[in-house]
């Protein structure tokens, strides 16, 4: 959707003008069904994969499923929470990327170290596992 | 002493208005757009709490202590019927928005009426759900998968019950003084939140769920 069409339905949508509330649109009746039949698509595709057995190879079936997820969330954020570049004058998105930026460092950050740490550790014995705490 | 100074400090408060200012009644203390960022930012917090909550699960999701996998315990069926009520929850929440803004309070209160209903539908599954495992001895102190995965669902199930109670006070609230400006802001934040809880929900039943089996 263009930004001229945005602006057109924010235009008969608010009566009470002010351009604060501009800047936090609620979408349309369109943006909503179009979000929510985009979100039904990609909700079903990854259980009727896991569900069904689709894929042979597990990986790929993961890899699939993981990116089908990120695409649902930039759909859910687009058509239900409305994020744009231009809304609070950029910041809503500015604190955005920082948080996703946050996000990947912690998530990739802790897999990678404790998965390090897994495969470093010294193998525990059955006798050692019966005195364990 | 003591007396004189709080008399003081009471006249010089009392001073400026009749009201103590700490009773907002005007709502003029909330100039539009900063309160939505606001609320943004505290949405991107409560992201990081989940973050966490997702790295955690992600580094403990395997340790069974040769207890039950997420193969033996998860019913998908279920998770997709929770899924969807979510989803649509999601999309009436909207409809109540759309209604908010042509200003008809019926439809508006009609449509949080039917994103309560599929809200509690959520609650209740996610409910079942975890007294059926913790019936099949799969409870939080089995092993570390089962505490990481209590923990983060179980967070997640809050936030929707605490977005639950949310509006419910909001649909009294707009019973009683319909779609005034306040009202109307607020609905803007719930609605900020319920979709957040939607987002959140992709990576659980992904993440979690579908990945768990999957293994």
């Amino acid at each position: 959707m263009s930004g001229a069409a945005r602006a057109d339905d924010h235009a008969h949508g608010h009566d009470h003008g002010g351009h604060g509330q501009d800047a936090h649109g609620h979408g349309s009746f369109k943006d909503y069904v179009t979000g929510f039949v985009l979100s039904v698509i990609l909700t079903a595709i990854p259980f009727w994969l896991v569900m069904g057995n689709v894929i042979d190879d597990k990986l790929v079936t993961g890899v699939v499923i993981l990116g089908l997820a990120v695409v649902q969330i930039v759909v859910h954020m687009i058509y239900f929470l409305h994020m744009n570049t231009k809304s609070e004058g950029g910041w809503t998105f500015l604190a955005l990327i920082f948080t996703i930026t946050l996000v990947l460092i912690t998530l990739c950050g802790s897999i990678w170290v404790m998965h390090h740490l897994n495969t470093n550790m010294m193998p525990i014995s059955a006798e050692e596992m019966r005195h364990a705490p | 002493m003591a007396t004189h100074a709080t008399h003081t400090l009471a006249g010089d408060r009392m001073s400026g208005a009749d009201v103590p200012d700490f009773l907002d009644l005007e709502g003029e203390h909330h100039p539009e757009g900063s309160t939505m960022l606001g609320f943004w930012i505290y949405l991107m917090s409560d992201c990081l709490i989940f973050a966490v909550l997702f790295a955690t699960y992600a580094v403990l999701g395997r340790s069974y202590a040769a207890g039950p996998s997420p193969k033996d315990l998860f019913d998908l069926p279920i998770v997709a019927v929770n899924t969807s009520m979510l989803l649509f929850s999601s999309i009436t929440y909207g409809f109540a928005m759309l209604a908010m803004e042509r200003d008809d309070l019926a439809k508006t209160q009609l449509w949080l009426a039917v994103t309560g209903l599929f809200g509690a539908a959520f609650v209740g599954l996610e409910l079942y759900e975890f007294a059926h495992l913790i019936h099949e001895g799969a409870t939080p102190q089995r092993s570390g998968f089962l505490s990481a995965f209590f923990t983060l669902v179980g967070t997640h199930g809050l936030h929707v019950t605490f977005g639950l109670i949310w509006l419910v006070t909001l649909m009294v609230q707009t019973r009683l003084r319909g779609l005034v400006p306040e009202n109307k802001r607020r609905l803007m934040c719930l609605s900020m939140f319920w979709h957040f809880l939607d987002v959140i929900w992709i990576g659980v039943f992904t993440f979690v769920y579908l990945m768990g089996v999957l293994q």
